[in-house]
């Protein structure tokens, strides 16, 4: 006689939920022990929803109002130090001004989470989406991604813990949303069990380098050409061990979520026969998807890579996604002024990661949707008929291509 | 009217002999000779014992205390930036706290201690002191103050004596003082500014005997956000032989230049009552340090002044420069 094995079960409910409330909802389910909290537009709503999940007792933490993001930063690494796992998170100059903080957390090699809703560098002041404040952290040691649905935010949070805490890693992790189309745009996001959630996330555990009396350790003291680049050394090592962990940690969610993620680090759309590619970070995705879908009925082989993590950076995964196509057009919502062809920041790890391929597309390098400027289906419609382009390109042309500028 | 000073109950260390002999700031630094910022460190230490963790911030008590694996800390200590030492206090109770509460570590009193120098505490870090004073969580900070940024080779801080030499402040032909700030009043700035901060006080490490130790033990025993300034001769900064740096403690007090004081929810208990027990004149600690010698009689008699002021003139002496008392002065 077959058994009938009981299934726990999985999800708990479906929710309707803006980003920034999605991510509130990872923090919950991930036990988090302290947040730090310090308003800037557009992250702050996560820490508005934090409040009041705390306020109604759904979450057990601690929830302190800084005074700068500084204080923030330091707070959750501190807090950290002594194994507690915590959250914080920040927008453009906000981000910036605790950069300080965010370099040490790398180098102390500790583990809290962070949301970045992307915004543009002061000055002049605007709210809308950049991305140069989260990638400015891309070399510092730092786990990086990017969520483009508000469902991928909230199953972040719990990844992004997983990774950052696991033994072979432990970096903090900056998980990164484009401020405004996704922090503050609906949708119905699927909430895990608790059960599941803990069968995926075990507790944060910092081992014998926990500050404790029991545990009498001195962290982070004075060195000097001695030991700084063996230390250095270390870091750079885990930031290599992270890409298999990213990857473990992938299958795992997979195994107990059910196949949600292809692959880890970037999506691909249409791509199996394309040849002109378009490739970019959050929530770009979503005109660049209808735009493959309409050029695809004219019978163009067009496809698009939605980039989901930037460190660590999918070297051999690009290049074997990359490598065969014609010609590759880089979308950077961020800018780099002054750096090789004048081009964004993405294109330049994107062009040096094909660059060994004996035979390599195109690159060609859009900068587009500045200070949360609309990248339209029209826009990227345009990329594609660049991109397309771009291996009869003349030496001397121009890499790089404004988007949606006023000229 | 006489006010009811708050009784504080706490393990106080009553004569020297009675100090602990354990130590929990030990070897493995680097120090200067005569280092009372050094001193600091070791008291209190001292008195709150092995259940506690430390953060330092950046300064010459990380750079002097703390090189790579030859930490003189017994307790756990962390280093954190110049201008975070209220957000580390802030952190590590936080975690403490939320991990106690959750079962995950036992709950016991563990004592959470971020030193700071001037530099950190007085200028870079204050706001986040503020924030930490604001809190609700037991925690002491600890202010040393040498007067510079003496880990930088000695350079002018907010909390440099007027008229002091410093790299940043030099004599020269045309200006004879380049430091014309008075000295930020930290204290009571910190304690007028966050009224459910319970205790306040000043020290010195060395004068009189047991006094800083004992304030220790009492911030930690009132709990909630506590500070603690203490006045740190420093042989190399304020150039003087190293012998004397415990007298030039002295002195500073005596002259009434640095007033010894705790404020006890809001009542100011004098702890060396330089008034009552008779201003030696300020010259007498001046003239000591190299770092005033290019000063006039013109320029010790207004310090002298300053300091008289202090002491006559502000509502609450040495204290609180209000002067107008508890009317509004006519216009």
């Amino acid at each position: 006689m077959a058994t009938v094995l009981e299934q726990p079960q999985i999800w708990a409910k479906e929710l309707l939920l803006n980003g920034c409330q999605a991510v509130a909802q990872g923090v919950k389910l991930a036990d988090v022990d302290v947040i730090a909290a310090y308003p800037i537009r557009p992250y702050t709503e996560v820490m508005d929803a934090l409040s009041k999940i705390i306020a109604d007792g759904e979450l057990d933490s601690e929830y302190i109002v800084a005074d700068s993001e500084h204080s923030q930063f330091e707070i959750v690494k501190h807090a950290s130090s002594v194994g507690a796992r915590a959250f914080a998170g920040s927008s453009g100059t906000g981000w910036m001004y605790g950069f300080e903080a965010l370099v040490v957390t790398a180098t102390d090699r500790l583990s809290p989470l962070f949301l970045v809703g992307n915004r543009a560098l002061d000055d002049p002041g605007a709210f809308g989406v950049e991305h140069n404040d989260a990638l400015a952290v891309r070399d510092m040691g730092w786990l990086l991604c990017w969520a483009s649905t508000a469902q991928e935010a909230l199953e972040h949070v719990l990844i992004g813990y997983r990774i950052a805490e696991d033994n072979r890693v432990r970096m903090p992790m900056a998980l990164a949303m484009d401020g405004a189309f996704l922090t503050h745009s609906q949708h119905m996001v699927k909430l895990p069990t608790q059960e599941a959630v803990q069968r995926f996330l075990p507790p944060y555990d910092l081992g014998n380098r926990r500050m404790h009396p029991d545990n009498p350790v001195s962290i982070a003291p004075q060195v000097n050409e001695d030991w700084v680049m063996e230390l250095r050394r270390q870091n750079w090592e885990a930031a290599r061990r992270a890409k298999d962990v990213v990857a473990q940690a992938y299958k795992e969610y997979n195994e107990i979520f059910g196949n949600r993620y292809v692959s880890p680090y970037f999506d691909e759309f249409m791509t199996e026969d394309a040849e002109v590619v378009l490739i970019g970070l959050g929530a770009v995705a979503m005109p660049a998807r209808t735009a493959v879908r309409r050029l695809r009925n004219q019978g163009k082989k067009v496809g698009y890579v939605n980039l989901r993590w930037f460190r660590p950076f999918p070297t051999e995964e690009l290049r074997a996604a990359l490598g065969r196509m014609k010609a590759v057009g880089v979308i950077d919502r961020d800018f780099a002024h002054g750096s090789p062809d004048s081009g964004g920041i993405v294109v330049h790890d994107i062009r040096s990661c094909l660059y060994p391929l004996t035979t390599r597309p195109a690159i060609a390098n859009f900068i587009g949707g500045l200070g949360g400027r609309d990248i339209s289906i029209e826009d990227c419609i345009r990329m594609f008929e660049v991109t397309a382009q771009a291996p009869n390109r003349a030496p001397g042309d121009e890499l790089v291509t404004w988007i949606g500028l006023r000229e | 009217m006489a006010t009811q000073l708050p009784v504080v109950d706490y393990e106080k260390i009553k004569n020297v002999h009675a100090t602990p002999l354990e130590e929990f700031y030990t070897s493995g630094h680097r120090t200067c000779q005569g280092c009372e910022s050094a001193m600091v460190m070791r008291d209190f230490a001292k008195a709150t014992g092995p259940r506690t963790v430390v953060t330092g911030a950046t300064g010459c008590m990380y750079v002097a205390n703390t090189s790579y694996l030859t930490t003189p800390w017994i307790v756990p200590w962390m280093h954190t930036q110049l201008g975070a030492g209220g957000a580390s206090a802030v952190g590590m109770a936080a975690g403490l706290r939320a991990l106690m509460r959750k079962g995950r570590i036992p709950k016991e009193k563990i004592n959470v201690i971020n030193f700071s120098g001037d530099l950190g505490a007085a200028d870079m870090g204050v706001g986040g002191i503020s924030g930490a004073l604001q809190s609700d969580y037991d925690l002491l900070i600890i202010m040393y103050d040498n007067e510079s940024a003496a880990n930088t080779d000695i350079q002018a801080t907010g909390s440099t004596t007027y008229g002091a030499q410093t790299t940043f402040t030099p004599p020269g032909s045309k200006h004879r003082i380049m430091q014309r700030r008075w000295k930020k009043n930290i204290a009571p700035m910190l304690a007028v500014g966050h009224p459910t901060c319970r205790y306040v006080a000043t020290a010195s490490a060395t004068f009189p005997a047991l006094d800083f130790m004992n304030k220790v033990r009492k911030a930690l025993a009132i709990g909630g956000p506590t500070f603690i300034h203490t006045f740190d001769p420093c042989p190399k900064g304020w150039d003087f032989h190293p012998k004397y740096s415990r007298e030039l403690g002295e002195l500073g007090i005596k002259s009434g230049i640095f007033p010894l004081y705790e404020i006890i929810d809001g009542h100011v208990v004098y702890t060396y009552d330089a008034q009552k027990k008779g201003r030696i004149p300020v010259r007498e600690y001046l003239e000591k340090q190299g770092r005033f010698a290019h000063l006039i009689d013109e320029d010790v008699e207004h310090i002298q002044r300053m300091v008289d002021s202090m002491w006559q003139e502000w509502e609450v002496p040495g204290v609180a420069p209000f002067k107008a008392g508890l009317s509004v002065a006519a216009t």
